[in-house]
Formats: structure tokens, C-alpha cells, sequence
């Protein structure tokens, strides 16, 4: 046992470390410091081609795919330092979601098609899988595609799209079959998003930011070659899918960033006589979330050593997502709290620091409902580690 | 990074677990509970003979050197069997005292007998404070007056050396009392968890100045507390890891409304939220096992308070929800939750409490 990383794994952290410090761009950094999403498009596509360039442009993709080959460990310790140099996090609907599916089920032709334009930084993807009536029961989906000669005919809502007013393409969960168990009748499909019959609207959010969006699709004619694999199999690609956003699902990197800023704004805050780490009932609280995540980050590294030894990703990730997106939405709390009455000017021309704190406070709450809400990870615990 | 075992840890760990499944149920322990004495010497003699009390005393010394990694490996099947024997007292904490800072005599006198078991030792000292010392030693006419007394010292009642910390002049001393030298009183009760514990008081105690273990003893006493306190996390997950099986299985058998009460969502949950406070305590038991011999103090104190301090709370939360859990069944004497229970709230308060030791990590990382 040996809860410290091999010399070619901190060999590793440094050469990505260094590279961060060298190749980041200065304007992006600031703007991701910021949380200034102003240029969110530019900057993720921008960060996604330099990163291709230096060949780590798909951490988690095999080498045969044009992927970096890197270990779990080694990807672990790239996003980790990537959080910790305020770089943009990589677009997750492609190289992480929809990518993998293809690489899996996908065909020649459409791995040659997409894999590219993901990789390379040119397309912007998204996810059409939530409706108004199916979230947490996405099973129960029912935006239509109908086929018709060469083509399906899609109809129906999508909701809580992320960042879909500036994609290229989304890929969808559709039911091609409403006649059978909900799971049966679910397929998989990939759709260009200046299909006519796309209608995107953005849904303000409580923070005032246009994050997630509403999709209408109204007789939307799709090539049946976008469908991926075989009709009405959608839900098992999805399943698949869902094993492989999870290398990052604690957001270790994003915490430590999160606390440091903390202590940042405290020495500042310090500075002005107000010295709230002295205050033990602030202190404690502080003192609480680095040691939950001190051990999180061991339970981390355990679940990533026994995926490598031929586990496949398995509801442990559950408890990395529940912990993790707590311990980040308390580090948001602490935040705010430190700042106190400064925080709750929500204009753009009030204290920096103190807009970022309030506006992230309210749009983490996110992080315990999306990416399968923590009741559902509970579940998932329940029924799939504790028997239940 | 690595989190597998060597073969022969992984061999440690089987042969205790073998042991306590086929010699210790629960029947046997409750047996065991209600001798005078509190715990077995049969049993002790059957676990020297599977090697498990020499594990901490070193090769050339005889014994088996399993480090803090076996260590933590036995302990943890011993704390999920809830063993009454004074394996933490005396097979891990004194017995490194002795290989530490005994000197060779001191080192081949003692160590062979508590490898085989004929000889129990017990530090006495405040565990969850090294640098507090309840005993004062005087050197005086070729020898040493001790002074001072000491309550609740886990198996300080059955031992035949009692270890005992006190401040010289100078320092910090190790001091080998037998309890039946003229003026040590040790007087047996028993802990909330079932195990023996004892007053400890020296009232004029004389002894030869020979009985000094070693010298200035400040560094191996903490060294062996850490150890210690590594042990006692190892201990604790395994009462845990008793008590979270016997919910799940109890939860899963026991009907009402027509269906196990295991299917409720709100108990699921709950259950859920027990297994991830478990497992960020086994990362914490993994924690304090790698940095209870860090040579960087500050780093080891900080390691050690992080993981004690989150590990009480999770004995806290798993303990209670445990015993919520099976209802008025929990409340009883007759299942093993309500005396994992009790291990439990014997580790929440031993070796520094959960506020004591989050204090502490509190002062390490936010304020320094």
C-alpha cells in the first residue's frame, strides 16, 4: 500500500504543470479565473485545439483513436492540475460523452466523421436527453423519430441542454418504439443543429447566466446514417455512456482550487482587519471541508486503482459524485459566508470577487441535481452496492 | 500509488479473519464478556501462536515486523470480531515502546514473552496527549520514586509490566513497574465497550534504576501512540464495517407493511450515506496507517488528527443510524449493533476526541 504517486506519475504532473504554465493563454486564464463566460465558445474550442496540438487533446481515448493512452491515474492527475491552473474544462458532450459511444458503437464511417471534429477542437457538442415530463425517469422520453425512407422524422422537447445555443451538434436519446418496456424502445442519434425545425431557447437561470437551454424539434428530417448502432438499443449506449464521464466526477482539482481562493480572499479580507480564520466557528467549518476532501481525494484514488485493475467504472462513482458536489457547494457557502453583506450585490459593476462568490453559491446548486440528481446516486448505492 | 497488499499481509489479514470467524462468534464473546477477568487467555495463547502478537516487534528481535500496514490489517479484523483481548494495549503500543527505546537486555528480556504471550504489557500514559505526563519520577538513592496517578488505562489491570510515562527532570522517562511493587494500586473496571480498563495510582513508588526503559523517551512514546492510534482507526472501520452488514441484512429481513423494510427509500438513503461515510473512513485508516511513522511530525499530527477527527464522526453517524436503524432491536444487549455501538463511542472519545482532534487539525491548516 502506497498512497503516494510513483516518481513517473509526479514526473508526469510536472511536465503537465509545466505545460499548463507555458501554454495557457493568459486571456483565458483570467477570463476562467473570472468565471467570466463571455467567450465560453472561443475559449473551450481554443483550449481544445492548443492541448491537440501538444497531442493530450483526448486524455481518456485510446491511442488508436488519436487519444493520449494515458492511465486512469494519469488523467486523474491531469484534470486535477488543469482545475488548479484555472484552465477551461474540456467539453465534455464530445470528447468525453458522445465519443466514447462512437468509439464503441459507432462505424467506421462515423467514427471517421465525428471523432476528427471533436478532437481537433472545430465542433461544439451538446446532449439531448432530459424532457419536460423525463428526468430523473429518463426512461420515460418521448420526443419521437419516426423513419420515413432514408431519413428519421424527429418530434418533441428537450430540456436543461447545456450550452446548446452554441453547438454544432447534439445527440439524443429518441423513442423509435412507444409500444414496449420504455427501455426497448429508445434510440441513439446524432443531429445537426441547423436542421431546420431546431428551435433553441435559453432558460435564464436563478444566477441571471443562460446556461442551459429548451430544444424544440418540429419535424426535424435526420439522416438515418446518424443513428448509432442499432434502432431501439439507444438505452444501452446511454448506459455505456454514463461509465465514462466519471474520471473527474469527485472535481478533486476543482475543491483544492476552491479552497485556495478562500484563503486568497480571506488573507484579503485579513489585510482589512477582518481576519475571519480566526474565527473558530469559521475556522472549523473550513477545517471540515479540507478534511472530508483530504479523504475524498484517497477514495478517489482508490476507485481509479481498482477501475485499472480491470474493474469496470461501477456505482462507487456514486459516492465520489455525492461527496464531491457536496464538498464543492460547501466551499461555494463558505464563500459567500466569508464575504458576508458584500456578496449580495448581483450587478456586474459590484465587487468582483464578491459577484463570482454569490453567482457561483447559486449555480452550484446544479451540481447535486445534474449528472443523475445525488437522490438518484443514492439509489444507485443502494440498489446496486448495498443490495437493497 | 497503490492500494493492493503484499501476499504476506494479504496472509495476515486471512489468517486473523479465519481465526475470529471459526473462535470468536459473538456467543463466544459474550461469554468471554462475562468471565471475571473480561477477556481470554485461551484466545490470547491461540493468537501468539498464529504470530499475531509479535507483528510489531522487529526481525532481529524475533518477532515478525509486519509494520503498520499488517498492523492495520489484524486490527481491523479484531475490531469487526469487537476482540476483548489487549491486543492495541499491549501487542502494538507497548511492544513498540520496548523495541524503540529499550536497550538490548530490556529488548531480549521482554520481547520474546510478549511475542509468545506470556507477558502483557500496557503503556500507562494519557493516550490522547504524549506530551502530558500524569506521573513524576525523582532519581534518588541509586534509583527512582515515582509519583502520580492515571484513570481509565485500557488492560492496565492485567498486565505484568506496567510502562509507565512520567517527567523527569529533564525529560520525558519510560519506567517498568510491576503491579506488584509497594505503592501501585491499579484497581479494574470495565469500559462502555465491553473491555477492561484501570485507576492507575503510584503513591511512592521506589524502583531500581534499571527499571528506566531506555532514555529520554518523549520521541518513541509518541511514535508508539501513533501507532496506536493507527491501530485503533484500523479497529474502529471494522466495527463499522460489523454494524453497517448487520444493518443492511437486518433492514433486508425485517417486514412490516408486508415488505422488507430494507425497499423504504428513506432507509436506503440512509444506508447509502452510512457506506460513504465507511469508506471515507477506510481512506482516513489508510491515511493514519501510511503517516503514522512519517519522520515530518507536523505533516504525521496533521494526517492523524484529519483522519481520527473524521473517522469519530463517522463512528457517530454509521453507530447511530445503526441502532436507529433496527429499532427497538438495537436498543437490546442481545445483538452485536448495540456493542459495535459502544466500541464505536469508545473510539470517538479515546486517543483525543473527534472536537479534540478536528481542533487540532483546525490549528494546523487554517490558521497556521
Amino acid at each position: 500500500m502506497d498512497l503516494d504517486f510513483s516518481p513517473d506519475e509526479l514526473a508526469f504532473r510536472d511536465e503537465v504543470r509545466q505545460f499548463l504554465a507555458t501554454s495557457l493563454p493568459a486571456e483565458i486564464r483570467d477570463r476562467m479565473r473570472r468565471a467570466d463566460e463571455s467567450h465560453v465558445r472561443e475559449d473551450i474550442l481554443a483550449w481544445q485545439r492548443l492541448l491537440h496540438a501538444r497531442g493530450w487533446g483526448a486524455p481518456a481515448w485510446p491511442a488508436d483513436f488519436g487519444g493520449t493512452g494515458w492511465s486512469k491515474t494519469q488523467q486523474y492527475i491531469f484534470e486535477n492540475e488543469c482545475s488548479l491552473a484555472d484552465a477551461p474544462m474540456q467539453l465534455a458532450f464530445g470528447v468525453k460523452m458522445v465519443a466514447p459511444v462512437l468509439m464503441r458503437y459507432g462505424s467506421a464511417e462515423q467514427q471517421a466523421r465525428f471523432l476528427p471534429g471533436i478532437i481537433e477542437g472545430k465542433d461544439w457538442w451538446c446532449q439531448g436527453y432530459s424532457e419536460p415530463g423525463s428526468g430523473s425517469d429518463l426512461a420515460s422520453l418521448k420526443m419521437k423519430a419516426e423513419r420515413d425512407g432514408d431519413e428519421y422524422v424527429l418530434n418533441g422537447q428537450k430540456v436543461w441542454n447545456t450550452l446548446g445555443q452554441f453547438a454544432d451538434w447534439i445527440f439524443c436519446l429518441v423513442r423509435t418504439d412507444p409500444t414496449v418496456k420504455p427501455q426497448k424502445g429508445i434510440s441513439f442519434i446524432l443531429v445537426d443543429m441547423k436542421s431546420p425545425g431546431i428551435t433553441v431557447r435559453p432558460t435564464r437561470l436563478l444566477d441571471g447566466t443562460f446556461e442551459v437551454n429548451e430544444i424544440w424539434f418540429d419535424n426535424v428530417r435526420v439522416p438515418a446514417e446518424n443513428l448509432i448502432g442499432e434502432e431501439n438499443l439507444g438505452w444501452t449506449y446511454a448506459k455505456f455512456l454514463l461509465g465514462h464521464e466519471r474520471t473527474n466526477i469527485a472535481g478533486i482539482g476543482a475543491s483544492k482550487r476552491g479552497l485556495q481562493r478562500l484563503r486568497e480572499v480571506a488573507a484579503r479580507l485579513a489585510r482589512n482587519g477582518r481576519n475571519r480564520l480566526h474565527d473558530p466557528v469559521f475556522a472549523t467549518r473550513v477545517a471540515q471541508v479540507e478534511m472530508e476532501l483530504r479523504a475524498l481525494e484517497i477514495t478517489n484514488l482508490r476507485v481509479i486503482f481498482a477501475e485499472a485493475r480491470n474493474h469496470a467504472p461501477g456505482p462507487e462513482a456514486s459516492m465520489l459524485k455525492i461527496r464531491g458536489t457536496e464538498i464543492l457547494q460547501r466551499i461555494s457557502e463558505l464563500h459567500v459566508d466569508l464575504l458576508g453583506a458584500s456578496a449580495l450585490g448581483l450587478d456586474a459593476d459590484g465587487d468582483d470577487e464578491a459577484l463570482q462568490a454569490t453567482r457561483a453559491y447559486l449555480n452550484l446548486r446544479k451540481l447535486s441535481i445534474f449528472g443523475g440528481s445525488n437522490e438518484i446516486q443514492r439509489n444507485i448505492i443502494a440498489h446496486m452496492i448495498l443490495g437493497l | 500509488m497503490d492500494f493492493s497488499f503484499t501476499d504476506e499481509q494479504q496472509m495476515l489479514q486471512d489468517t486473523t479473519r479465519r481465526f475470529v470467524a471459526s473462535r470468536y462468534s459473538f456467543d463466544v464473546r459474550h461469554a468471554i464478556a462475562a468471565t471475571a477477568e473480561g477477556w481470554s487467555r485461551d484466545v490470547w495463547a491461540q493468537m501468539a501462536d498464529l504470530g499475531l502478537l509479535a507483528i510489531n516487534i522487529r526481525e532481529e528481535d524475533g518477532g515478525l515486523d509486519a509494520g503498520p500496514v499488517g498492523t492495520m490489517l489484524v486490527a481491523g479484523a479484531l475490531g469487526e470480531a469487537l476482540s476483548l483481548e489487549p491486543f492495541l494495549a499491549s501487542a502494538v503500543v507497548a511492544t513498540h515502546v520496548i523495541g524503540n527505546l529499550g536497550s538490548a537486555t530490556q529488548r531480549a528480556e521482554w520481547l520474546p514473552a510478549l511475542g509468545s504471550g506470556d507477558l502483557l504489557a500496557v503503556l500507562v500514559t494519557d493516550e490522547g496527549d504524549a506530551l502530558h505526563a500524569a506521573f513524576e519520577a525523582r532519581e534518588e538513592r541509586g534509583g527512582w520514586w515515582l509519583e502520580g496517578s492515571l484513570q481509565g488505562v485500557y488492560h492496565a489491570g492485567v498486565a505484568g509490566l506496567l510502562l509507565v510515562v512520567a517527567r523527569t527532570g529533564d525529560g520525558t522517562g519510560v519506567f517498568a513497574v510491576t503491579p506488584e511493587t509497594p505503592g501501585v494500586h491499579v484497581s479494574s473496571r470495565g469500559s462502555v465497550d465491553g473491555q477492561r480498563m484501570a485507576d492507575v495510582v503510584l503513591d511512592g513508588v521506589h524502583i531500581d534504576v534499571s527499571a528506566r526503559v531506555g532514555g529520554e523517551a518523549l520521541g518513541p512514546v509518541r511514535d508508539a501512540l501513533d501507532a496506536g492510534l493507527a491501530a485503533l482507526c484500523s479497529d474502529a472501520l471494522g466495527a463499522m464495517e460489523r454494524i453497517l452488514a448487520a444493518t443492511i441484512a437486518y433492514t433486508r429481513s425485517r417486514v412490516q407493511f408486508g415488505t422488507p423494510i430494507g425497499s423504504f427509500q428513506a432507509l436506503q438513503h440512509r444506508m447509502a450515506e452510512m457506506l460513504i461515510h465507511m469508506e471515507q473512513a477506510r481512506s482516513m485508516s489508510y491515511l493514519a496507517t501510511a503517516q503514522c511513522t512519517n519522520p515530518d511530525l507536523p505533516e504525521r499530527r496533521e494526517a492523524l488528527c484529519a483522519a481520527k477527527a473524521l473517522m469519530g464522526q463517522a463512528a457517530r453517524y454509521i453507530g447511530q443510524q445503526a441502532v436507529q436503524l433496527h429499532g427497538g432491536m438495537g436498543m437490546t444487549d442481545e445483538l452485536d449493533v448495540s456493542h459495535a455501538f459502544k466500541r464505536l463511542l469508545a473510539f470517538e472519545l479515546r486517543y483525543g476526541t473527534t472536537d479534540e482532534r478536528l481542533a487540532s487539525y483546525r490549528e494546523h491548516v487554517v490558521v497556521a
